[in-house]
C-alpha cells in the first residue's frame, strides 16, 4: 500500500486478544483506513482510522490484509 | 447513593485534568497516551457529601491488553453497582473511536454519564456534536467540557445526580461498531477544512526523513535549553544567593561551634584552606544544602520544563514511532522511549511507565536498563558539576560510555532473557498547543516532589557519612575493597565510600568525590561507575514492587556484573 493511499480492512489474521485490541481502536473487517507513511523497510506504520491516527509495529500492520482503493 | 466516582475512558482525552478540576488533587498531565499508570484518588464535595473520585488509566475497552488497562476491568467488577457511578471522559475530536469504551460501559450495566471533553478543539477541527441528540440516543446524560480552562465543569458536577443504569443489550464487535456508526450519522456534523500548518508538521513528524530531521532538531534543541537554563539559573541565581548571603552567615557560625568539635565537622564540615568551601566541607549546612539547591535543583527545574513542554505538545509519541526499529533491537518497541526519558529526570517515574508495556519481559529489560543505563537528572547535574570544568570531551564520554552500554546490553538481554515482546500498537495525538496553566501545575508538582524526597534523604546520607568519617568506621570497609577499587578501577580507596553511597543517594556519592582531589581520569571512572550502579534507594524500592524481588536480584547482578567490567576497562584502556 502506498503513502495516502486508502483502503478497506479485508481480513486480519491474528489471535484473539490482538483482535479486540485491533477492535477497540477502530480497526475491523469492512473498515476504511488511509495509510499515512512507513519508517524504512520493516519499521512502522503510521494509518489513519477515523479521526485518529495510529501507529503499528511493522509485524502488527502485517496482520491486517487490505483491499486498496485506486 | 453515590460513595465512589470513577473517571474512564480511552487514553489521552483528559481524564487526569477533569480529575484536577473535580477534586483539586494536582496530578500531572500530558498530550500522549499513558501518562497516568497509577490510580489517583481525591475528593469531591457534592453538598454535603463526600464522594470519593478515582481517575483510572485510560483504555479502549473493558478487555484489558495492558497492565495499566488491567486496572481498570478490575476495580469496576469489584465495586457494587449501586454505590458508584462512571464519568465516562469522551474526547469530543474523536467522538466514533470512543463511544465504543461508552457502549462496554452501558452493556456492563453500570451507571454512566459521558464528559464530552475537548469540545473547544472540536470546533476549531470543524466537528460539531448535537449533544441532545446525543443524550436521547444513549438515554444518559452528557456534558460538554473543556477541561483545561475549566469551562462545563460546574455542570458536570451537577448533573451527576443523574447518573442512572441505562442498560443496553450485549453486543458483538461488530455490530456495536455498526450500532456507532449509526449514532455517528445522527449526532457528528463535519465541516470540511483545509490542510493548516499543525497537521502539515503532523505528517511531517511521522515521515522517515522529515520526522528524524524534526526529531533531531527537537532533542538537540531541547538539550541545549535544559543546559543554558540550568547553567544560567545556577550562575545568575543560585550561586550568589549561596556566596553573598549565605556564606556570610556561616562564617560567623564557624569561631562559634569551635574547629575542632563534632558539631562543627557535623554542620559546617571540613574547613579548606581555612574557607569554607561549599563543594567540599561536606557539611549539613554547607554541601548538603549546595548540592541539593544550587547543583541539582537548577537542573530539575529546566530538565522538567523542557519535557513538559515536549509532553503536552504531543511530539513524544511520534519519537516513539521512529525509534521502533531500533528499539527493537533491544527488544523493546518505540513506546518504550517514553519510560526512558521520563528516566532521563528520575528513575522512579520512568519505571513507573514501563507499566505501558505489554509483556513483563519488556518490563523487566526496560526497567533493568533505564537504572543501568539512564542517569537521572540529579546525577547528570552533579557528573557536569564534577568533570565540567576540564574538556567538554569528559562530560560527553560519559553519556557515550552510557550509550554504548545501553544499546550492549540491550541486546544481550534481547537474546537471552524468556518471553515474547509485541509489538508497537499506539495513538498518536495531534499537536497541541501546550496550555500554560497544566504546564506550570506539573513543573511546580514535580518540583516539590524532587525536593520533599530528595531533600531529607541527602541531609540524612551527608549525616550518616559524618558520622562514619568522624568515628573512622569506615576504615575496615575501605580496606575490604581497596584492592577491586584500586587494583581494577584505579580510583584511591576511600572511592569506595562513594561509591557505596552511590546506592543510596547519588548526588551525595558524586558530593564525596569532590574531596578526594582526584585526577581527571579517576573522575571520568567514578563518574560512569556511579551512573551504571542504581540511582537511589527509591529506585530499589519502586523496582521491587513493580517487577518482584527475583527480577530486582538479577537486574542488580547484572549492574555489577556491567560496573565491574566497565570500570576495568575504562581504566585500563585510558591513558
Amino acid at each position: 500500500m502506498k503513502e495516502k493511499q486508502k483502503g478497506t480492512v479485508l481480513d486480519i489474521s491474528a489471535g484473539s486478544a490482538l483482535q479486540n485490541k485491533f477492535m477497540s481502536m477502530g480497526i475491523y473487517k469492512g473498515r476504511e483506513i488511509t495509510k499515512i507513511s512507513h519508517i524504512g523497510l520493516k519499521g512502522p506504520v503510521a494509518i489513519k482510522v477515523g479521526r485518529s491516527v495510529l501507529v503499528l509495529g511493522h509485524g502488527v500492520a502485517n496482520k491486517i490484509v487490505i483491499e486498496s482503493h485506486d | 447513593m453515590i460513595k465512589k466516582i470513577f473517571l474512564v475512558g480511552n487514553p489521552n482525552v483528559g481524564k487526569s485534568v477533569v480529575f484536577s478540576r473535580l477534586t483539586g488533587v494536582q496530578v500531572i498531565s500530558s498530550n500522549y497516551a499513558g501518562t497516568t499508570v497509577e490510580i489517583m484518588r481525591g475528593f469531591l464535595k457534592l453538598g454535603d457529601q463526600e464522594i470519593e473520585v478515582i481517575d483510572l488509566p485510560g483504555t479502549y475497552s473493558l478487555e484489558p491488553s495492558s497492565k495499566a488497562e488491567e486496572v481498570v476491568g478490575s476495580l469496576l467488577n469489584e465495586s457494587t453497582k449501586d454505590e458508584i457511578a462512571v464519568i465516562n471522559i469522551v474526547d469530543a475530536t474523536n467522538l466514533e473511536r470512543n463511544l465504543y469504551l461508552t457502549l462496554q460501559l452501558l452493556e456492563a450495566g453500570l451507571p454512566v454519564m459521558i464528559c464530552l471533553n475537548m469540545c473547544d478543539e472540536a470546533r476549531h477541527h470543524g466537528v460539531s456534536i448535537d449533544i441532545h441528540s446525543l443524550e436521547k440516543i444513549l438515554g444518559i446524560a452528557v456534558v460538554p467540557t473543556c477541561a483545561v480552562t475549566g469551562s462545563g465543569i460546574k455542570t458536570l458536577v451537577e448533573r451527576i445526580k443523574e447518573i442512572k443504569i441505562k442498560p443496553r443489550d450485549k453486543s458483538s464487535h461488530r455490530n456495536r461498531w455498526q450500532a456507532i456508526g449509526e449514532i455517528i450519522e445522527q449526532v457528528q456534523r463535519l465541516t470540511h477544512r483545509h490542510h493548516n500548518l499543525r497537521e502539515l508538521l503532523e505528517d511531517a513528524s511521522v515521515r522517515p526523513f522529515s520526522g528524524a530531521f524534526i526529531a533531531i532538531g527537537v532533542m538537540f534543541a531541547s538539550f541545549e535549553i535544559v543546559r543554558f537554563i540550568g547553567e544560567n539559573l545556577i550562575s545568575r541565581i543560585a550561586d550568589p544567593i549561596f556566596l553573598n548571603f549565605y556564606q556570610p552567615l556561616l562564617i560567623k557560625l564557624s569561631p562559634l561551634l569551635g574547629e575542632e568539635s563534632f558539631l562543627h565537622h557535623l554542620l559546617i564540615g571540613d574547613l579548606i584552606n581555612g574557607k569554607i568551601d561549599f563543594k567540599q566541607s561536606l557539611g549539613l549546612l554547607t554541601t548538603a544544602p549546595y548540592i541539593e539547591f544550587a547543583m541539582v535543583l537548577p537542573y530539575i527545574i529546566s530538565f522538567y520544563l523542557v519535557l513538559g513542554l515536549l509532553e503536552d505538545i504531543g511530539i513524544l509519541p511520534r519519537l516513539a514511532m521512529l525509534l521502533d526499529n531500533l528499539l527493537h533491537r533491544i527488544g523493546l518497541h518505540g513506546f518504550a522511549i517514553i519510560p526512558v526519558l521520563l528516566g532521563l529526570g528520575c528513575n522512579v517515574p520512568g519505571i513507573l511507565a514501563t507499566r505501558n508495556l505489554e509483556s513483563r519481559r519488556e518490563r523487566f529489560i526496560a526497567a533493568t536498563l533505564i537504572s543501568i543505563g539512564i542517569p537521572c537528572v540529579a546525577l547528570q547535574a552533579m557528573i557536569l558539576g564534577l568533570l565540567g570544568e576540564y574538556s567538554g570531551f569528559y562530560v560527553s564520554g560519559v553519556y557515550l560510555v552510557l550509550l554504548v552500554i545501553w544499546v550492549v546490553l540491550g541486546v544481550v538481554l534481547n537474546h537471552t532473557v524468556k518471553g515474547y515482546s509485541p509489538e508497537l500498537l499506539v495513538e498518536i495525538p495531534p499537536y497541541r498547543f501546550p496550555a500554560l496553566s497544566t504546564l506550570w501545575k506539573k513543573l511546580f508538582l514535580r518540583i516539590k516532589g524532587f525536593v520533599i524526597e530528595a531533600a531529607p534523604l541527602v541531609l540524612l546520607g551527608v549525616l550518616i557519612i559524618n558520622v562514619l568519617l568522624y568515628f573512622k568506621l569506615f576504615d575496615l570497609f575501605t580496606a575490604l575493597f581497596a584492592p577491586v577499587i584500586k587494583g581494577l578501577f584505579g580510583l584511591p580507596k576511600e572511592a569506595v565510600v562513594a561509591l557505596v553511597m552511590g546506592l543510596f543517594r547519588k548526588d551525595v556519592a558524586v558530593g564525596m568525590l569532590m574531596p578526594l582531589a582526584l585526577s581527571v581520569k579517576q573522575l571520568f571512572i567514578a563518574a560512569v561507575l556511579l551512573a551504571i550502579s542504581f540511582p537511589c534507594a527509591a529506585t530499589f524500592v519502586v523496582f521491587f514492587k513493580e517487577l518482584g524481588f527475583k527480577d530486582l536480584l538479577k537486574a542488580t547482578l547484572i549492574m555489577c556484573v556491567v560496573a565491574l567490567f566497565t570500570g576495568t576497562l575504562l581504566n585500563f584502556v585510558i591513558h
